[in-house]
């Protein structure tokens, strides 16, 4: 960077870890004679309006960068004539040898860099939690390693050359907008990544972003909120997507009148036994579909795709490992209750209650929610009579519980008021037929309907 | 209920308050001053003696110390604008309270600093350039805190007054101190500032140095600001008044006059050295630049406030006091202006001249003996190291 008697003075990095910053406004002309110290420039970064005192005396030869304009740490930003006699009050800094470069930053950048605001993915994956936060790929000026014949089998395909900063007004996948900006376009749901910013350097503006809100809003789709969607949502439909076009699936309901659970219900709740457990009617379907299972061993099983050339599959599980599916604030989960066909009822009541609590806490174990190999959704707890639920994948049958409440029912020819429900079951049809998949619905609901019945199985 | 608390100034506006402007208010009427910012001396009866050797030649060398302080932490701060430092921590404003306290110490006191106390350093001995490494990232401080009696600066806020309280146990332990003049007494003095009195290691140092009657001065810079946060989040009363409730004294002095906070540091320490420790000194000063150089002052106070703690500038008085009291010509502020662009110069060189360290620094300056896992380490990064292009 030396050169006879120019000296090329760099943006330095004035705060910790920022790579670029705005020059405000100049101090000195082209021509204008500087001292060691004398206030050059005033620059804003991301943490600080700041000014810049020149490091040389001399004559100023060039300035590289207009007011307004963003420039990245390490780009020389004024020249500076030292004369041959130098400043006779001062001695002449020596120039800064390759050696003395401490600090990265002094060095030319050759690629687009930016920092990350806030809580913004960077490019290396990593979230910023920090202003002026750079991802440790993005900044540090390496070294070239030497190439040596390594491991790897085959060379990376060749990436295109990355255009310089001073040349791309926008950059990367992340455009340039202040955190404001960026709050605003996300209350309007407006796309960044789709608008061409008219701000300097290609930053978009506040009125950009509004003026693209106010198109969308032209072409109808006033009242529209987008929210990108992310880890649980993101993770729900990707299962959703993934089961409903791979397993065929059938549904078949049955209404069944679950008054004798009901009563039987009652009756235990005054036992002492289960006076001091929760006794839902999911409990009694989560034992009834246990027992049930037992007869019909196709429901609790997986389709296992033959891989290269070796044929498909069905593999019978034991032990039925049951998911309950739980609505809690993060998003749709499904944890299981282990082994859950050697379980008592009141077991089997005390597991779900503590599935329960802590899926609501937030505090699931990511090991409870792999390997379940039958899953029951209470849509009832939201008053829905019942639905046609998709399978958790690896799964070949999911039950649906729905509403338990008393409805018009035919008792021995006549109409009578019976607590009532509806059962709904999806299967996969490549494991389970429609016999064996209606025999299991009809012996739920049988168990549901005369738990005595129980008794013999 | 205001002069309940200690604070005989009138209660501020709302709007005082939201600017940040209560920091200018004057430090109340337990503030002890010896000079005013008008450069007049002020009748204090209780620490006049304690600078009664001050004659207009030591007058003169405090100022001297002040000018040169604040001339190479302004050349420090330039030398980081200008790419050459990661960091500095400026001390603009701070240099009475720097200056007094550290030419109260004797040379058998020890010392622990937080990372602004460039002014205590320069009365230890440490030459200026010695400062730069730390700030530069070449080093972690290079001078022997053994042999200046000056710890090395300490980062972590508040983290020095367990440091300070546990050197000071042991000098008690060691029977350093308590003896009848004071004249061989140790004592160990530990700057820490606003912010850091809401720290828990400022709490467990005052509730540990009090119960074992630790030899230690805890000297508080009260510079208004702890960052963006001004005093009123870290206390309701004055910060001195904090020590009665740990048991020990508590002493507000006017941090921007050197003179008052010499003779109430030479207290403080001789206090300590006759077994009557701790004292807590609050020093009521103004830190008049940013924090750091990563820090913007004018986002969170007005520049009102600054230009009102101008008024009460720390060398200024001082000079005040030369010419009027003493006649001092401007000869001797010249030469000691020229002196103090020479030092400038001198620790720019120094800094652009600073070596690079090199990779294996790393393992060689951790521990005293190698180790055959160490040396493995170092010889596999070595060789990683040297595998990228010069």
């Amino acid at each position: 960077m030396v050169s006879g008697m120019r000296q090329t003075f760099a943006l330095p990095d004035v705060g910790e870890g920022l790579t670029e910053a705005e020059i405000l406004a100049w101090q000195v002309s082209v021509g204008d004679t500087v001292s060691v110290n004398q206030i050059i420039v005033e620059i804003e970064t991301a943490k600080a309006a700041v000014e810049l005192p020149s490091p040389y005396a001399g004559t100023v030869a060039e300035l590289f960068a207009s007011p307004g304009q963003t420039v990245a740490v390490g780009t020389p930003i004024i020249v500076i004539s030292t004369g041959v006699e130098g400043d006779p009050e001062r001695s002449d800094p020596a120039p800064p040898t390759a050696e003395a470069g401490a600090e990265p930053t002094a060095q030319p950048h050759d690629t687009a860099e930016g920092g990350t605001k806030i809580g913004e993915v960077g490019p290396d994956g990593r979230i910023a939690t920090l202003v002026g936060y750079v991802s440790g790929s993005g900044t540090v000026v390496r070294r070239r390693r030497v190439h040596r014949a390594g491991p790897l089998t085959a060379p990376p395909p060749p990436t295109p050359p990355t255009v310089p900063a001073a040349e791309s007004p926008v950059r990367d996948a992340v455009p340039l907008a202040k955190p404001p900006v960026r709050k605003l376009a996300k209350e309007l749901g407006v796309d960044l990544r789709a608008l061409a910013g008219s701000g300097p350097r290609g930053a978009i503006t506040r009125d950009d972003v509004h003026a693209s809100a106010r198109s969308a809003a032209v072409g109808g789709t006033t009242g529209q909120r987008r929210v990108p969607v992310r880890s649980l949502r993101k993770a729900t439909a990707a299962a959703m997507v993934s089961s409903a076009f791979t397993a065929p699936h059938v549904t078949e309901f049955l209404a069944v009148d679950v008054t004798p659970m009901m009563e039987l219900r009652e009756r235990l709740r005054t036992t002492r036994e289960f006076r001091e457990v929760k006794l839902s009617p999911l409990v009694f379907t989560a034992k009834a579909v246990c027992l049930a299972i037992r007869r019909t061993p196709e429901v609790n099983a997986s389709w296992r795709d033959g891989s290269a050339g070796e044929d498909a599959e069905i593999v019978f599980y034991d032990r039925v490992q049951l998911g309950i599916a739980a609505a809690t604030p993060r998003g749709l989960i499904v944890p299981k209750i282990r082994d859950a066909d050697t379980l008592s009822l009141r077991e089997l009541a005390e597991a779900l209650g503590e599935l329960t609590a802590t899926a609501r806490a937030g505090i699931t174990p990511p090991a409870d929610l792999v390997g379940g190999t039958f899953t029951i959704t209470n849509v009832g707890v939201f008053g829905v009579d019942t639905g046609t639920p998709i399978l958790n994948p690896g799964e070949s049958a999911i039950l649906a519980l729905g509403a338990v409440k008393p409805a018009p029912w035919v008792v021995d020819g006549q109409l009578a008021v019976r607590t009532v429900c509806q059962l709904a079951l999806s299967f996969d049809h490549r494991v389970v037929d429609g016999e064996q998949g209606s025999r299991f619905l009809a012996d739920v609901a049988a168990l549901l309907a005369d738990p005595g019945l129980a008794l013999s199985y | 209920m205001a002069s309940f608390l200690g604070f005989a100034e009138p209660e501020p506006t709302p709007q005082q308050v939201i600017a940040g402007l209560r920091a200018t208010a004057e430090g109340g009427e337990d503030l002890v001053q010896l000079l005013s910012p008008e450069g007049e001396r002020v009748t204090d009866s209780r620490f006049e003696p304690w600078v009664a050797d001050v004659d207009v030649d030591r007058l003169r060398a405090l100022y001297r110390d002040m000018v040169l302080v604040r001339r190479a932490d302004r050349e420090a701060n330039a030398l980081q604008r200008q790419g050459q430092l990661s960091i500095w921590v400026p001390l603009l404003g701070q240099e009475a309270a720097q200056i007094g306290a550290g030419r109260a110490l004797m040379p058998q006191d020890m010392a622990f600093p937080s990372y602004r106390e460039h002014g205590v350093a320069w009365c230890r001995g440490i030459d200026p350039t010695e400062l730069l490494g730390i700030f530069r990232g070449t080093d972690h401080g290079s001078w022997d805190p053994h042999a200046t009696r000056f710890h090395l600066y300490t980062i972590v806020i508040g983290n020095q007054c367990l440091n300070a309280t546990g050197y000071a146990m042991g000098q008690r332990f060691d029977g350093r101190v308590g003896d009848g003049e004071g004249e061989t007494g140790e004592a160990t003095i530990c700057f820490f500032g606003d912010g850091a009195t809401s720290q828990g290691d400022v709490h467990e140092g005052f509730v540990w140095s009090a119960v074992y009657d630790a030899p230690v001065v805890f000297f508080c810079q009260n510079n208004q600001w702890a960052i963006s946060e001004p005093l009123e989040r870290q206390t309701r009363v004055p910060l001195y008044q904090r020590a009665r409730g740990y048991g020990f004294l508590g002493v507000r002095v006017d941090g921007n006059d050197v003179l008052a906070t010499l003779a109430v540091t030479r207290w403080a320490l001789q206090e300590c050295r006759t077994g009557n420790g701790p004292v807590l000194i609050e020093a009521f000063t103004y830190r008049m630049d940013a924090h750091t150089t990563s820090d913007d002052p004018s986002r969170y106070r007005l520049a009102e406030e600054l230009e009102l703690w101008k008024l009460k500038d720390p060398i200024e008085r001082v000079r005040v006091n030369l010419v009027r009291t003493h006649g001092e010509s401007q000869e001797f502020f010249d030469e000691v202006a020229a002196e103090s662009d020479t030092l400038a110069a001198r620790l720019r060189a120094h800094c652009l001249a600073m070596p690079k360290p090199k990779p294996e620094r790393i393992f060689s300056e951790v521990y005293a003996q190698s180790s055959p896992l160490l040396d493995a380490q170092r010889d596999e990064y070595l060789a990683y190291h040297s595998s990228f292009e010069e």
